[in-house]
């Protein structure tokens, strides 16, 4: 079991034929992933990694079945894309690109939600569920199959956290980067239920950081709704104020949103906060007992 | 990105948010120029920081002569200004804002922000309008009044009125203040905005409410559709280094401490920062060179990091997915090649081929650089290093 994607989705890939799309899609194909073919308009009817290219999603849509795209389009025209798949009936949309307007997925979101689709992303590495199925750009090495449900707003640490479950003689049963937006699709809140529902997952790893109140929401929930062990980190703790720290969502903002006041509202929560990000392999170890 | 007040009010004007009638002066004689233009009796001299509380820290001005104008600009330029925003080493005025004096019955707070719970734009308004706003926020949150304003709807009456009846306007006062606020949710839309602060607003005399201060910032994701917005841009207003970084696509924040970060990836940088101090130092920078990390892009976070004197060592930190780290310990030797690197780099290189990357650098043999086996140990070392300890 695993949440939201398996080895059995069948996933499109819009930016299909552009380089990181090409590069990456090559990548999902080997991991194992069910890609079915891809989007680029004026590319329909063409075939590219050995799949068919649409001009439109709807239309593959139709064709293939696939009820997940990956999105690669650049960021001036990550809406519309993210729309044009709401609008296909795409499920999930997993979108990668890094630099697109927040105004545009303001719209792009609520769109979205109004057709019944997810988003993952944007500004992600994207989702994989270990060695069934890797939607996203994550090295895919690196999670292994276990007990381990993973939550991240940061790629690189993702993968530090996965590495260092690993590391443990554990592993990861889906592990989903969120993004570090200031509007981003599913978040904690939304994905903490499904591992909780998911039999497979025995512990969930939690890793955020400064800006904006997800975190805080997440330890409101987690308090009222998760019985599993959640371990967190929050990047940021020595990150001064008012200053972008790289993504545009982690901005301490008029002293709110520190790490230290999310760190709090987690522990009251009951879940294990690491201070060190070098200790998030150890203590999922420990509270799991192994 | 964040722009000055004369700039902010130059596109309020545009967009009809009615602010005094003023222009932005470069010497004492323009100054005085402007305020002869402008006519009058009162004048106000403003100085052009990106930051706030300049009227507590002097920033701010009347004059009640074109004359005084003159000399209070002249003194105002140049000086440094520190104000409760801008930090100890406060900012250097480079020019002065001349505006007519207005005639001010209430000073109220008016702002707009993405509110990323409700994920939509807020508008803000308070009867504390001319004082610290933060103070307000932290001490009584109760007197801000937010409106959320759901964009596919955009800015209806009733969000006025909501906020007019919450500030005690009276009849007479709600039609402009409504008028007011649709401009500015106008303003804050159409140009990608992600905050505007109006404090104060103010009601005058007459009965009109006119914008005082100005500050506006914008989602930098969206300049590429406002070059108008992108010429506003002062890169006096910003770290130098912090510019010359972003030129080459890495992502630089300068800190107090000594030891200096090399990471791949926004969220490893800060958890880097974090784990150093964890381990009794003080990072000396935020560094993200992106998930390449190049020869390059590390020879150019060489030369970053070290523009800041403070530093003792460095800590490369670089999580190797999709590029593989033989690449990366290949590019590290490079650059340490290109840039004179002298203080002890502790190198750790974890994920794709990370064993021959310990290999690579284990056979470089150079005596300043330091592999580390996993993060903790890269922190330890790192920190041991910039204390003279290793
Ligand atoms: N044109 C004007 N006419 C009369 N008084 C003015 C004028 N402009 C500013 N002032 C007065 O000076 C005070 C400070 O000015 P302003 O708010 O622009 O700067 P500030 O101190 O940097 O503000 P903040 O701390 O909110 O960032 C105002 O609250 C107002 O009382
Ligand atoms: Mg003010």
């Amino acid at each position: 079991m695993s949440i939201l994607v398996n080895k059995d989705t069948k996933v499109i890939v819009q930016g299909f034929t552009g380089k990181e799309g090409t590069f990456h899609s090559q990548q999902c194909i080997d991991y194992g992933t069910k890609i079915v073919g891809g989007v680029t308009p004026g590319k329909g009817g063409q075939t590219h990694l050995g799949r068919p290219v649409f001009n439109t999603v709807k239309e593959a849509v139709d064709a293939t079945g696939a009820t997940v795209s990956l999105i690669f389009v650049p960021p001036a025209f990550t809406a519309d894309a993210v729309m044009e798949a709401a609008d296909a009936g795409i499920d999930l949309a997993v979108i990668i690109t890094e630099g697109a307007p927040v105004k545009d997925m303001m719209y792009a979101k609520m769109y979205g939600t109004k057709k019944g689709m997810k988003t993952i992303g944007p500004n992600c590495p994207g989702i994989i569920t270990a060695e069934e199925c890797k939607i996203g750009i994550m090295p895919g090495f690196i999670f292994k199959k276990g007990p381990v449900g993973l939550i991240s707003k940061s790629g690189t640490l993702t993968y530090e956290a996965s590495n260092q479950v690993v590391k443990e003689g554990l592993g990861i049963t889906t592990a989903v980067g969120i993004g570090g937006d200031p509007i981003i699709g599913l978040s904690y809140k939304q994905l903490l239920p499904l591992f909780e529902a998911d039999p497979e997952t025995e512990a969930i790893v939690m890793i955020g950081e400064i800006g904006g109140t997800l975190e805080i929401e997440a330890a409101e929930f987690i308090k009222q709704n998760i019985t599993k062990p959640v371990v967190a980190f929050i990047a940021g703790q020595t990150a001064p104020k008012g200053k972008r720290m790289g993504h545009a969502g982690a901005i301490i903002s008029g002293g709110q949103g520190t790490a230290q006041e999310k760190m709090e509202a987690l522990r009251n929560a009951g879940v294990h906060v690491v201070e060190s990000p070098a200790d998030i392999g150890k203590t999922v170890a420990q509270v799991l007992g192994k | 990105m964040n722009i000055h007040e004369y700039q902010a009010k130059e596109i309020f004007r545009e967009y009809g948010v009615p602010v005094p009638r003023g222009e932005v002066a470069f010497s004492g004689p323009e100054a005085k120029e402007i305020a002869q233009k402008l006519g009058g009796d009162l004048w106000v001299v403003k100085a052009q920081i990106h930051a706030g509380g300049r009227g507590k820290a002097g920033g701010v001005k009347l004059a009640r002569s074109p004359e005084e104008v003159e000399k209070i600009a002249e003194e105002m330029l140049g000086m440094t200004l520190v104000t409760h925003q801008t930090g100890p080493e406060g900012k250097k005025v480079e020019k002065v804002y001349i505006e007519e004096g207005a005639d001010i019955q209430k000073e109220y707070y008016l702002g707009m922000v993405l509110d990323r719970s409700s994920e939509m734009p807020v508008m803000m308004a308070s009867t504390e309008g001319g004082m610290e706003i933060e103070e307000v926020a932290a001490k009584n949150p109760e007197k801000i009044i937010k409106v959320a304003i759901d964009p596919t709807i955009g800015f209806q009456g009733f969000h006025g009125r909501k906020l007019a009846f919450s500030l005690g306007l009276s009849k007479e006062e709600i039609r402009p203040f409504i008028q007011f606020a649709e401009a500015l949710y106008k303003v804050y839309m159409d140009k990608d905005a992600n905050l505007i602060e109006i404090n104060p607003l103010i009601k005058t005399g007459d009965g009109k409410f006119l914008a005082l201060d100005a500050k506006m910032g914008f989602d930098d994701n969206a300049l590429f559709r406002h070059p108008d917005i992108h010429e506003m841009r002062d890169l006096s207003e910003e770290d130098p280094v912090e510019h010359e970084a972003e030129k080459y696509g890495l992502s630089y924040v300068n800190l107090d401490g000594n030891v200096g970060c090399m990471v791949n990836g926004a969220g490893l940088a800060m958890a880097t920062m974090d784990i150093i101090k964890h381990e009794g130092g003080e990072p000396a920078n935020f560094l993200d060179v992106g998930g390449g990390a190049s020869a390059q892009t590390v020879a150019k976070g060489f030369e970053l990091i070290l523009q800041d004197e403070n530093v003792k060592s460095i800590f490369v930190n670089i999580f190797g997915g999709i590029v593989r780290c033989d690449r990366i310990a290949n590019g590290i030797l490079q650059a340490t090649k290109e840039v004179e690197v002298n203080v002890p780099v502790v190198v750790r290189l974890d994920g794709t081929n990370a064993n021959e990357a310990a290999e690579i650098l284990k056979n470089a043999n150079i005596p300043n650089i330091i592999p580390a086996t996993d993060l903790a140990d890269g922190a330890k070392k790192a920190v041991a290093a910039a204390k003279g300890e290793l």
